[in-house]
């Protein structure tokens, strides 16, 4: 392979699937905005999402019954037991940058405790609080 | 189980152990495990040793994903296909497992589990540290690389449990 090709390559490729944290929450923001015009991110509304009890599920009540009350934190899996690694970027590196993994944990967890999708603009609040350091 | 056929069921352990590794402290995820199984049945428990249940129980466990032990572990289609074939391919026909009350199938329930784990006391199932017996990581400290063994139980009041 020439080297132009190769150094190409290694340019575009992570950027095929890898994103910054920040770059996911332009995209929600963006999308919040198309249907509430003037929409900013809120860290204390992304709090309150994360914090509130839903009661939809006994087992799974709010996302701190698996990711503890600090996203800078080791969570556990409220029913398996298992360890989850910190979801605050900050803490854990790996968080908010694969925008597949993100969409999929979004259905899978706000279906579970809040008992319907969250929206673009809920999903830009959440990562707002994410990325404040407390 | 009665206790009426020792030896037959010990037989049956006998041959379901084998076929699952001549040494049971060694269950490591096959060569061809395809990356998105950690991926994907890997984040809420272990992801599972493959040669842990039938074939036919994890085509059951496949086919209802959106239904998955009071979750929701659905996928996409492709990435379903691919995990379905390479459990199926790796399953142990000689281990049954008994279904829970919504019909899918607990590898913590085989004769097999409950062979291996006769001597773990009965409280440790739900102590705090623990919470179910399908967190093998509580007590198999490195369970994600394979290791079973004796030397790497977590919690202290098990070491000398092994045989
Ligand atoms: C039943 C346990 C549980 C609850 C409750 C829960 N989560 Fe999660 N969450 C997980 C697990 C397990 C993962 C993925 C494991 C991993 O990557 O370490 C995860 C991952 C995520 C991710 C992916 C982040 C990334 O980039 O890796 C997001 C986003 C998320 N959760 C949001 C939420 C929100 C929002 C709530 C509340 C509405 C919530 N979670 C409640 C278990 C839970
Ligand atoms: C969203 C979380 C989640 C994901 C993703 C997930 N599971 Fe599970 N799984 C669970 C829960 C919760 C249980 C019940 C555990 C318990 O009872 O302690 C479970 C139980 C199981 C069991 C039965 C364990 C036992 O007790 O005998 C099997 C087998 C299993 N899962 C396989 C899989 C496979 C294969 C995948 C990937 C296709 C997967 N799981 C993905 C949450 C998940
Ligand atoms: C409450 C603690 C606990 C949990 C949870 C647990 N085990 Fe074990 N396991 C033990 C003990 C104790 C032994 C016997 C000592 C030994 O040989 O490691 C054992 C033995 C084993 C062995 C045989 C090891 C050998 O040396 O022959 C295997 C394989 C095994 N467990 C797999 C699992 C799997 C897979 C899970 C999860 C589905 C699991 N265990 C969950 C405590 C536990």
């Amino acid at each position: 392979m020439k080297r132009p090709v190769l150094i190409a390559l290694l340019l575009v490729s992570p950027a095929l699937h890898a994103e910054t944290p920040r770059q996911l929450l332009d995209t929600f923001s963006a999308e919040a905005a198309r249907a509430q015009p003037g929409f900013a991110p809120s860290a204390q509304r992304g709090a309150a999402l994360y914090r509130s009890a839903f009661k939809h599920s006994r087992a799974m009540p709010a996302c701190t019954a698996c990711h503890t009350d600090n996203p800078a934190a080791p969570g556990r899996h409220a029913v398996t037991g298992k360890a989850i690694g910190a979801l605050a970027p900050h803490a854990n590196a790996e968080r908010f940058t694969d925008p597949a993994k993100v969409a999929k944990w979004f259905h899978r967890n706000c279906t579970e405790v809040v008992g319907r999708e969250c929206s673009a603009a809920e999903k830009a609040d959440f990562i707002q609080f994410m990325l404040e350091r407390s | 189980m009665k206790h009426a056929k020792p030896l037959q069921t010990l037989a049956c352990l006998t041959m379901a152990g084998a076929m699952i590794n001549a040494r049971a402290d060694r269950l490591p995820l096959p060569g061809d495990t395809p990356p998105s199984y950690r991926a994907e049945c890997g984040g809420c428990h272990l992801a599972f040793p493959p040669a842990l249940l039938a074939a036919a129980d994890w085509r059951r466990v496949m086919d209802r994903l959106g239904r998955h032990y009071g979750t929701d572990a659905s996928l996409d289609d492709p990435t379903r296909q691919t995990l379905r074939t390479f459990l199926e391919r790796h399953g142990n026909p000689r281990l049954r497992a008994p279904a829970d009350k919504s019909g899918l199938p607990k590898l913590t329930a085989t004769a097999w589990f409950r062979h291996e784990h006769g001597e773990v006391p009965a409280r440790l199932w739900h102590d705090a540290r623990v919470k179910s017996p399908a967190n093998c990581i509580a007590c198999h400290r490195n369970a994600e690389a394979g290791n079973y063994s004796e030397q790497d139980l977590a919690l202290p009041e098990l070491r000398g449990k092994g045989d």
